[in-house]
Parts: C-alpha cells; structure tokens; sequence
C-alpha cells in the first residue's frame, strides 16, 4: 500500500504498487481479498481509477456502514500494508480509447471513469467524452474537482447548485451530451442504474449500445 | 493459506454451513446485476425456443410454457459477486420438460442460453438435466419483476447466478462448449461457487 487518502467522507483513496502488474483498460476493476489468522477470507470487487500508464493503481472505496471490507480498507489499512489483489478483472465495462463515450455515474461509479477521463487526458482524446455524473452533495462526489475541470455535468440531489436546484438526472441534462456513434456507459448503484438507463433508453439510445455497471450494497428488494 | 491481512478479524465467526468459500449472505436484499437495460417484455411477446443439437427444435409461446407441468425451486442461490441468497422460492418449468420435448441428439453436450437483449451463457449440458435447472417466472409466489429477469430467466441454482440468464428466449444445444458473455469477458466457463470458479484459470 503506497498511499491512503480520504478526501471525502465515509470513504477511502488507496494507491497500490502491485507487483508482477498487467496494465488494465480503463473501466476494469480488481478483486481485493482480505485474510483472517485462521485463513477465513472476504473479497470484494472495485473500479480502478488511474489510468493505465500511472505507475500505481488507485482504487477508491465507498465505506459501506455494513461492509465487511470497506469497513477495513476504509479504517484500518495505513501505507506500508501488504493486500492481496487480483486483476483487472471485466472486458465489458471497458472503454476502447478510440469511440466516442457517454459516461453516466452515480456516486462513486464516477470511479471507472476516472480511468476513461485520465486515459483519456494521457491520449489527448477528452474529446472523445461526454460524463454527467450524479451526487447527494458535492462534497460526498469524489474526484469532484477533477469532473469539474473535465467539463462534466454535476448534478445534486440534494443541494442546489448556481441556478440549478437539487434534483435528480434527468433526461433534459442528458440530451446535449447524446451523439450519433456513442457507446453509453451507466454506473451506480441499482436504483440509480437502473433510472439511467432507462432515461437513455427512453431518449433513443439503442440498448444495445449501453453498457451498465451496477454495484452497492443492494439493488433494493424488489 | 495465504498471508492474513494486518488487523483483519473478519466478521463472521460462525460461518453458515450453505455458504460456499468467499460467500456472504446478503439476507433478505435481492441485489441486481446486470450489464445492459432492463429490457420491458410483454409474457404475450416471450417466447422459449430450443434448437441445435435436438431432434426436433420447438418454441414455446408463455401459454404453451404455461401448460408444461409446473416445477418449483426452493433452496439458494449464489452470485460472483460475493452475495448468496438462503430459503429462495421459485416457479416456473424444468429444463427437462423442454428437452423431453426438443430430444437432444447424441452429440449434444453443451448448451448456450440467449436473452432476448442479446446476453448469453453457456453450461455444459449435465448441469441443465436431472431436475437442476428451470425456466422461473415467479419469485415467492408473484410474478418475476424485469430487474431480476422476468418475465421468464433461466434459473441454475447450483452454478453462479450469471449463468442464470435474464429474459431468456433460446437454449441453443451443441456438440462444442461456446463461451457465453461473461465467459468472454474473463468468467468461469461452469462458475461451481463450491469451487470458487470465478474467473478463467480458478
């Protein structure tokens, strides 16, 4: 673990130096696998963040109140540990770095965008991407100052923001940063999967051209 | 035994004995997982259809399914991701009745399942016969909402619950193992959670 870093709250930056590394593709993730003295083990899956040519990976934890990792990343690991990960995993959820992108997130699924976005940056192709990314408030999106820069569209449910009051996406926010050749990729948690989808469904995108991936501690009970 | 991780106790001391390695139960939530929309399906547009390797190929429309004798599943199932789900009911039709029908050809030993968004798995045959997969279309007695796959998924219970395809409208039947979705993108070609086989090479 080379560096551990909390910029927003009930949640965790860690910036892993992996050995034997394969570079992933941004929008993959690795598996984090934590091991009890009796050999009990707990995994769970997170998005990469960095982009393939930073020497580290980074991966950034959304500290579930009831999660049995996040919890332990989030609280107890400190630089200088040793963790047992696994990857990249996932060839779906991946953006080709040359076809023009529609990136739509939840919360902290801005995480595998970031890796489009700094990819992105590295190749001289933000062009290419269009991201509107959903938050309760600003300081609980995480990398909220680098999706500003990036020209993302921010959208608050529960604050306002200038001129624009707290409120879910909705498909008006989507409709400027729709384009022909697009593939749209949703992340988030169900609920919020689920409603993006739908919208871009809804304003025509063929679903065939929407990749979604969804996380959190639940899709709710339904 | 792999190094423990500095300060991890892990929560669980009493470990379910129908947890397989690396599963948690998720309790009474039913996460949902999928890679594409949640595509809205009348029960009057769905149909099954069974072809390949079989004698005969037939589709069933959701009346014509409906008329196979009903089969119900209660037990649990396990996905990739971590979660497990106890004491689940589902009803629907087992896979057998559909192959009863269809009579697979000699060669037949693996079978692709396709949705109709296009999502597909593949199983070895064996693991689809013998009472251990169904078509489901109700969860506890209601019918199965889109966002778990209704109105029709394939149900594998024993296998990880990708390979339970969503919307399910085709077994296709084969002599040679086809990698479905997921199988492409780096899963497990059987996925047995006893097994913990999770990716390609577990």
């Amino acid at each position: 673990m080379a560096g551990v870093r909390r910029p927003v709250p009930r949640s965790v930056q860690l910036r892993l130096d992996v050995e034997d590394r394969v570079d992933h593709l941004p929008g993959q993730h690795y598996v984090v696998r934590l091991t009890a003295p009796d050999g009990y083990t707990a995994q769970r899956s997170y998005s990469v963040a960095s982009a393939p040519g930073d020497p580290l990976v980074e991966l950034f934890v959304e500290r579930l109140p009831d999660g049995e990792v996040s919890t332990h990343l989030a609280d107890v690991v400190e630089p200088g540990d040793q963790l047992e990960v696994r990857g990249p995993i996932g060839g779906w959820f991946v953006w080709d770095q040359v076809s023009p992108a529609l990136l739509v997130a939840g919360g902290s699924g801005v995480v595998p965008f970031l890796s489009m976005l700094r990819t992105a940056r590295a190749l001289g192709r933000t062009d290419l991407l269009r991201i509107a990314v959903s938050a309760r408030t600003r300081e609980e999106l995480p990398y909220a100052d680098e999706l500003e820069a990036a020209g993302a569209l921010v959208v608050l449910t529960r604050e306002a923001r200038g001129i624009r009051p707290a409120g879910r996406l909705t498909a008006a926010d989507l409709v400027p940063l729709i384009e022909p050749g697009q593939t749209a990729y949703v992340c988030g948690s169900g609920p919020f999967a689920e409603a993006a989808g739908q919208l871009l469904v809804e304003l025509g995108v063929d679903p065939a051209d929407v990749r979604v991936e969804r996380f959190g501690p639940s899709g709710g009970p339904a | 035994m792999p190094t423990p991780t500095r300060g991890f106790l892990g929560r669980r001391r009493e470990r379910d004995p129908r947890l397989p390695p690396g599963q948690y139960d998720v309790g009474t939530d039913w996460p949902v997982l999928t890679a594409e929309p949640t595509p809205r399906i009348a029960p009057e547009r769905w149909s099954i259809t069974v072809d390949g390797e079989v004698e005969s190929p037939t589709t069933w429309s959701w009346e014509q399914a409906h008329r196979l004798p009903p089969s119900e599943y209660r037990g649990d199932i396990h996905c990739v991701t971590t979660w497990s789900k106890f004491d689940t009911r589902f009803g629907g039709v087992s896979v057998d009745a559909l192959l009863e029908a269809a009579r697979p050809t000699a060669g037949a030993r693996f079978v692709l399942a396709t949705s109709s968004t296009g999502y597909t798995t593949n199983l070895p045959l064996a693991d689809v016969t013998g009472g251990r997969a169904w078509l489901a279309w109700e969860f506890d007695g209601r019918p199965l909402t889109p966002e778990h796959g209704g109105p029709v998924r394939l149900l594998v219970p024993h296998l990880y619950f990708w390979k339970s395809a969503k919307w399910v409208s085709r077994l296709t039947l084969l002599t040679d193992d086809r990698p479905g979705f997921w199988e492409q993108n780096g899963y497990h070609d059987r996925g047995d959670p006893w097994r913990q086989q999770r990716y390609q090479g577990d």
